[in-house]
């Protein structure tokens, strides 16, 4: 793949609006007011800003860029993920100390939500809802009979969340609305990321690229390490406020779809 | 020594462990003041800092399109920073044991001061320097540093604020360069609200309440917020903390 041929067709204007085609597809979601459950989902498209997000360099990682639909379905596997996980765990009788129950009660809920609405969202084009094995398959995880366990995975998929999300605005830049709710579900797995990193011990926020999750995850972790914001080198700057640990723990970093899938793909059965 | 890339006003390092740095700090507090130089005083002389200052009477607008939107980030990672200095230079978390605590808070301070310091180096680049918003002044005389409650209450207030802007500001981003920056720093914003939320009631739901959060389609109260500028301007303005007078009339609204 000739990735600057790729970056030149992003900024050739006919191809930009070629890309209407990809926004042709999403007049399915004109009707998702005819979902009753939800029936108020506002996918204003007509009165979407036809405005087109300027192309730029740091659309390398995105130079693949893959259409709303494959997105949102993107995000509904996590989602789906997530919420089978908690409920899961929930279920599991002795598993979640009473203490910790209404944080997992939320954090399912949400998960729930997030589900639904991306399933309303997607209609016809939402996909199955996959298997899962949290046992991590291979892996033998004893997710569900160590509390320890559930809670390194659940750190593991809320953050996961938070960096798949980030990684997918430039896709859903052009589209006001898709790019708001994904902006108000992704702070949501953040919030989420931070009280169970901080009921495991750990800080609410990630430090470099560390972790204390099964060396099978580092992928999860990989590049929060990253020190370089906007092009500018921030490590060696702010010494007398955190140092380094504090520049990687103020950003937190994408991940592309096919590492978010690889993650995951741990944790479903493929028929 | 070398100068650093990126000129931190000092009244910041006030916090550093210098005692004597402390005491100039204390000696500033409480004083009315009058302009936004007034911040300037003890820093390194820096001749290359042109006057960005509007003129007496003059009141500055935030600008337009991505300039406008990365001034009002500006602006709000300004107030955070200038809220977590006093926090830090307060009797609440100097009294605190070494520990988790205080730890948060001191991290919340760091992080806020590096998102401050990289949107107006963004800015710098960006535009001129007469388009970049001012060092603004501030008045947290409304809240207590000294009281547990108080600084953690309006933490909170600002953090969960800083998420609904974001959140609001993003489909208003026409760079994705921008755009992603954004959504690098809105996540860490949101971990901090959780953060301080468990602080206040810890256990309990309010890392990610029912109060602060919405509903979308009526799939369930699930969502963070996202709130247009003007309503957070709003807001904010509400609060009292900020001093100096800017006008935002000219933001992008789609």
């Amino acid at each position: 793949m000739n990735l600057l041929k790729i970056l030149d067709n992003l900024s050739n204007e006919e191809l930009l609006n070629s890309k209407s085609s990809r926004r042709g597809s999403l007049d399915q979601f004109k009707n998702v007011g005819k979902n009753i459950a939800l029936a108020s989902i506002p996918f204003g498209l007509a009165a979407t800003s036809s405005k087109a997000k300027a192309a730029t360099s740091s659309m390398a990682s995105a130079a693949f860029q893959a259409s709303p639909t494959d997105v949102l379905n993107f995000a509904l596997t996590l989602e789906y993920l997530e919420r089978n996980f908690y409920r899961m765990g929930l279920d599991t009788t002795g598993l979640i100390p009473d203490a910790d129950k209404d944080v997992f009660a939320q954090i399912s809920k949400h998960e729930d939500a997030h589900v639904a609405f991306l399933v309303a969202a997607l209609g016809d084009n939402a996909i199955a809802e996959p298997t899962f094995d949290f046992t991590g398959k291979g892996l033998m995880l004893d997710t569900f009979e160590n509390y320890q366990t559930f809670l390194a995975l659940s750190q593991g998929f809320e953050d996961t969340g938070v960096r798949a999300y980030k990684g997918q605005a430039g896709a859903l830049a052009n589209d006001n609305d898709l790019l708001t709710y994904a902006l108000q579900i992704h702070s949501i797995e953040a919030r989420h990321a931070s009280q169970v990193r901080r009921m495991r011990g750990e800080k609410g926020w990630i430090t470099r690229n560390n972790n204390t999750l099964p060396d099978a995850f580092s992928a999860i972790y990989g590049g929060e390490q990253n020190t370089v914001q906007g092009g500018v080198e921030l490590a060696g700057l702010f010494g007398d406020f955190g140092g380094v640990d504090a520049v990687t723990e103020a950003f937190d970093e994408p991940l592309t779809m096919e590492t978010v899938n690889a993650i995951a793909t741990n944790f479903i059965v493929t028929e | 020594m070398k100068k650093p890339l990126i000129k931190v006003q000092t009244s910041e390092n006030l916090h550093s462990n210098k005692s004597n740095s402390r005491r100039h700090f204390l000696k500033m507090g409480g004083l009315a003041v009058a302009g936004s130089s007034l911040l300037l005083v003890g820093c390194s002389n820096d001749d290359d800092d042109p006057m960005t200052n509007p003129p007496a009477g003059d009141v500055f607008d935030l600008g337009s399109g991505d300039v406008g939107i990365l001034n009002y980030a500006y602006a709000l990672e300004q107030l955070e920073a200038a809220f977590y200095t006093n926090v830090l230079n307060g009797s609440y978390w100097m009294g605190l044991s070494a520990g988790k605590e205080k730890t948060i808070l001191e991290d919340l301070y760091n992080h806020e001061v590096i998102h401050r310091e990289f949107f107006k180096t963004a800015l710098g680049a960006a535009t001129s320097a007469d388009k970049v918003l001012p060092g603004l002044e501030f008045d947290f005389t409304g809240v207590d540093f000294t009281s547990r409650n108080s600084v953690l209450a309006t933490a909170k207030v600002l953090e969960d604020t800083g998420v609904a802007a974001y959140n609001g500001a993003g489909k208003l981003i026409s760079n994705t360069d921008y755009l992603l920056i954004a959504g690098k720093i809105v996540s860490v914003e949101a971990r901090h609200a959780s953060a301080i939320a468990d602080l206040i009631n810890p256990g309990s739901t309010d890392f990610a309440g029912d109060s602060v959060l919405v509903d979308l389609g009526g799939s369930g109260v699930a969502y963070d917020k996202a709130t247009a500028p003007s309503d957070i301007i709003t807001a904010v303005g509400a609060t009292g903390f900020i001093k100096t007078k800017f006008t935002a009339n000219n933001l992008p609204t789609s």
